[in-house]
């Protein structure tokens, strides 16, 4: 479980985040939603350390990231997967190499372990015979699978996922959401997705927190946001007519 | 206030490069591939150049000496005092700025712009020393970069006095061996290992903490040069005064 608790953040004479307090919870997909310009990826990046705050404090497992010395944040830092909105691959190396790159980095397996890893993730994100490709010769959503791949392959115990549905077909993107859903599930990992993909908040939106101008607006799951009078989060998340339509069938199949 | 801030986080670049290593195994990879990279590739440009820039050496040498009384041999003996003392640390290393500096400053300054140096922060890699440092060893030889600079260019001298005509090899050979000073060769080294720390370090700087998209690592590159330049121009003149003067 990941904790945070009033949050602030500014670059300069702009206050990006006013007090963010929320919870991720162990074994779900938490969303981070909100309108370009709300703030999520400052929030993510903070999360993950790569940005300093003013005030405030974020808590892994009860381990407050800012009181942690520098050993234990690199141990912390190991036990995270980040599937970057690029996908950010090292271009340089392989699929495989790319996967076993944490191995490498964060054990002492031999290189027949580290493959045999690397063979299992990438059959389960269902690319098993992509090893020898490099990064540019795979397609985006085989990049995102093996970035999701590269993500997993340390048994992370949190998973972060920036905007992973970005420049995909409507139905890769399905697959990736079903992938990071069942892979959470699977190794009871807190996963949190900085997105604003309503497909996504509609089919894996555990727990999702709606970020407005830099603050918590609503906190809530893929179930109350149906339900929810909040303006803010209905003109953001019902702002096409499709969506609206859904809104309205499902309040009244639920009423 | 922007150039203060600027060389203060160049420093600080310098310290985290020697902090937390990255793991022998995967560092003596990087080192390999930046030795292919930076040294191996840029043995023929620096052979071309440095034969034929001797070669001119000698002829522009020969063609204003006028005088009767000054001695053939001085056309050896000029050539080589430029190629070790001049042409060979400074002016390489001018034009490795743009080879090796726009190379260094574009391929870190690409992973930053695709997040690759974020994915490398948030393993918790210190991407400072996995990216800078295999680059600072690789070029610890490029010493060996500009004796060869020396030697073609003292060898392209011979070539261009002695069949075109601006003199004898006997000539040649009396004048480069003439007058000799060992410490002039020490001189040339301090100044190209120097330069050596400065081409993998200023680049890497620019490349590294770049913001932007594909325009900025472009202009990232161009910025690299010419401060590398500018830099080695300054030292040059700096080592010459202490060393020599």
């Amino acid at each position: 479980m990941i904790e945070v608790k009033d949050l602030h953040k500014s670059f300069g004479d702009a206050h990006i985040l006013k007090g963010i307090s929320t919870t991720f919870d162990k074994g779900k997909t938490n969303l981070i939603i909100g309108q370009s310009g709300s703030g999520k990826t400052v929030f993510l990046k903070c999360l993950l350390g790569l940005f300093d705050y003013e005030k405030g404090s974020i808590a892994y497992d009860g381990k407050i990231f800012s009181k942690l010395s520098r050993d234990e944040k690199t141990e912390l830092r190991s036990e995270i997967g980040m599937v970057f909105q690029g996908s950010a691959l090292f271009d340089s190396m392989t699929i495989a190499e790319n996967v076993m790159f944490p191995l490498q980095m964060f054990t002492k397996q031999s290189k027949s372990e580290m493959e045999d890893r690397a063979d299992f993730v990438l059959k389960r994100v269902n690319l098993p015979d992509a090893h020898k490709k490099m990064p540019s010769e795979a397609s985006g959503g085989m990049q995102k699978r093996v970035a999701i791949a590269r993500a997993i392959v340390n048994n992370p115990k949190y998973l972060f996922c920036d905007e992973p549905n970005s420049g995909l077909d409507p139905r890769t993107s399905i697959v990736i959401d079903n992938l990071i859903q069942e892979i959470t599930d699977e190794y009871q990992i807190t996963t949190v997705i900085n997105s604003h993909d309503m497909n996504s908040v509609m089919e894996i939106g555990e727990k999702i927190v709606f970020l407005k101008d830099g603050h918590k607006e609503w906190e809530g799951s893929k179930d109350t946001i149906f339900r929810t009078d909040n303006e803010a989060v209905t003109s953001f998340v019902y702002s096409s007519e499709l969506f609206k339509k859904v809104r309205k069938m499902y309040l009244e199949e639920n009423q | 206030m922007k150039y203060l801030h600027n060389i203060g986080t160049y420093f600080i670049m310098i310290k985290d490069m020697f902090r937390r290593p990255t793991k022998w195994s995967v560092l003596k990879t990087l080192i390999l591939k930046d030795i292919d990279d930076l040294i191996i590739g840029s043995l023929g440009i620096v052979a071309f150049i440095g034969f034929f820039v001797g070669g001119v050496v000698a002829i522009q040498t020969s063609l204003n000496i006028s005088n009767p009384l000054i001695p053939k041999y001085l056309v050896g003996f000029a050539t080589r005092q430029s190629i070790i003392l001049e042409f060979a640390p400074t002016f390489i290393s001018i034009i490795m700025a743009g080879k090796v500096g726009s190379f260094i400053t574009s391929s870190i300054g690409t992973m930053r712009v695709t997040e690759q140096i974020d994915a490398l922060e948030v393993m918790g890699i210190n991407a400072i020393n996995y990216l800078v440092f295999p680059k600072f060893i690789a070029l610890t030889l490029y010493p060996f970069v500009i004796s060869i600079a020396m030697f073609l260019g003292i060898l392209g001298g011979l070539a261009a006095c002695v069949y075109g005509g601006y003199g004898t090899l006997e000539d040649y050979v009396v004048g480069i061996q003439n007058d000799f000073i060992p410490f002039h060769m020490a001189y040339a080294f301090i100044k190209t290992m120097v330069f050596a720390f400065i081409l993998a370090t200023i680049p890497s700087f620019y490349g590294y903490f770049m913001k932007g998209g594909a325009l900025e690592v472009g202009k990232a590159s161009t910025t690299s040069f010419v401060w590398t330049s500018v830099v080695i121009i300054l030292l040059n003149f700096l080592l010459t005064s202490l060393l020599l003067g």
